[in-house]
């Protein structure tokens, strides 16, 4: 099952320019995995804020590069972080899993 | 809408790299110059440092958030004309609601959509570029104080009840060393002077808003109200002096008019408002007060100093400004004795 929604990629195309494409990719295959470090230091560390805004930060830019899937896993756990909830189980450990299906995908869609 | 957009200068402020690649980049493609911020502090250093047209704000930031980001621009008069788009994802639309009741120009929904990102953005450029247009207008006709007030409030010829102090200034004489006076040297000279004393009314926060003659009036503490409107009506006045002797220094050198001026101030409440028809209105105080400081200037030359005030406006200045009672006045049309105090020139 492909991870990248290819219309919402596509216009991601448009609107920055097919010669910018790849250097948004760059940006988030540099930011994401900065973001999912802070959430796992946030979660042992207990700082509620800062894992829901990093959840934030992820959910937008997957939403962004359409990347459905992960970007309703951040949005899941924005929202326990929201609640004050950091009982996530293993639902970080599924979404880096996610996340690196999505950063090969990115790979293989640069122009 | 304007078909051929004119590009603006645009300031895109998220902490995300993404976001604000992608916006800078598909904003540059239109044709605009783009700057970034990455949290709420480093954009207002740049809206302090450059003029923008627009900004594209994110409302989750680490630092300073939008929300502050907004409500220090909207307080800021230097920025609180530059409309303000916030960007946010969807399901921030409280949020959103939040930053529109506040003032914000509009949203946008990220992923931002590149058809309502130029749209929104045309708009709310084109939008801006009308109100400077009418801003420039207003300034031409109004005073800078009244004009911002008239931006802020919206027009109206409503009225209320003000504590301001009120200075009427007049040229009491001319004296001339040439044979006979030249009508269009008197012209110049009147225009001098006004620009002069313009420029101390203006220095000490005053507001002139009537002439007549070679005469003015000016009002200190409205229509924006300040404690100090005694104090700096006073100042103002006493700057007058300085440069009407700078003034006269410069005519005698040149062989030319020199003139010898009144003021009166007197304060206390009354009415302020716009006064006239919704085409024509001017900003005006009008009470006991106003015909109080219009009979004190009338009264500096029979007392012999240039600058006289009531005992309302002496109770507000500083222990920096010296002055001398000169005892009581019966004014014409008036009831009671009016004390008046001579403001003393260092």
């Amino acid at each position: 099952m492909p991870t990248i929604d290819k219309a919402t990629f596509e216009d991601l195309k448009q609107i920055s320019g097919a010669d910018f494409i790849n250097e948004l990719i760059d940006a988030f295959l540099e930011d994401a995995p900065k973001m999912i470090g802070e959430m796992e230091t946030a979660l042992a560390t207990r700082n509620v804020e800062s894992f829901r805004r990093n959840a934030h930060s992820l959910k937008s830019n997957a939403n962004t590069f359409g990347a459905t899937e992960l970007a309703g896993l951040a949005k899941e756990l924005e929202m326990m972080a929201r609640e004050s909830n950091l009982e996530i189980g293993n639902r970080l450990e599924v979404l880096k899993e996610t996340f690196l299906n999505v950063a090969k995908e990115l790979e293989e869609m640069r122009t | 809408m304007t078909s051929k957009q004119e590009p603006g200068h645009l300031l895109v402020v998220d902490d995300n790299k993404v976001n604000r690649i992608l916006l800078s980049r598909g904003l540059e493609g239109h044709g605009h110059k783009v700057e970034t911020a990455e949290n709420g502090r480093q954009a207002l250093e740049k809206l302090r440092a450059n003029p923008f047209d627009l900004v594209l704000l994110d409302i989750e930031m680490p630092e300073m958030d939008g929300y502050q980001v907004l409500e220090t621009c909207l307080q800021d008069p230097d920025l609180r004309n530059i409309p303000i788009i916030m960007t946010s994802s969807l399901d921030e639309i409280d949020s959103v609601v939040k930053c529109v009741e506040l003032g914000a120009e509009d949203y946008l929904n990220k992923p931002v959509n590149p058809i309502l990102l130029r749209a929104r953005v045309n708009a709310s450029l084109e939008k801006k570029r009308l109100r400077d247009v009418q801003r420039k207008l207003l300034h031409t006709f109004a005073t800078k104080e009244v004009a911002d007030e008239l931006l802020k409030t919206g027009f109206s010829l409503g009225g209320k009840y003000v504590e301001a102090s009120i200075l009427f200034a007049d040229i009491r004489s001319y004296t001339t060393y040439a044979e006979k006076e030249d009508p269009g040297e008197i012209i110049d000279l009147l225009n001098d002077y006004f620009a002069l004393m313009f420029d101390a009314i203006v220095d000490y926060h005053g507001t002139v808003n009537q002439m007549a003659g070679d005469g003015f009036m000016a009002i200190f503490g409205a229509p924006i109200s300040r404690d100090d409107h005694c104090e700096q009506a006073v100042r103002a006045a006493l700057e007058m002096m300085e440069l009407v002797d700078g003034f006269n220094l410069e005519q005698a050198a040149r062989n030319k008019a020199q003139i010898k001026i009144g003021i009166g101030i007197a304060s206390g409440n009354m009415i302020a408002g716009y006064t006239g028809t919704q085409h024509r209105a001017t900003y005006t105080c009008v009470g006991d007060t106003v015909n109080l400081a219009s009979r004190i200037q009338n009264h500096t030359k029979e007392a012999q100093h240039p600058i006289l005030i009531d005992q309302y406006t002496k109770e507000g200045l500083s222990t920096t400004i010296e002055t001398e009672a000169l005892g009581s006045v019966i004014f014409r049309g008036k009831q009671q004795p009016i004390n008046i105090f001579a403001v003393k020139r260092k």
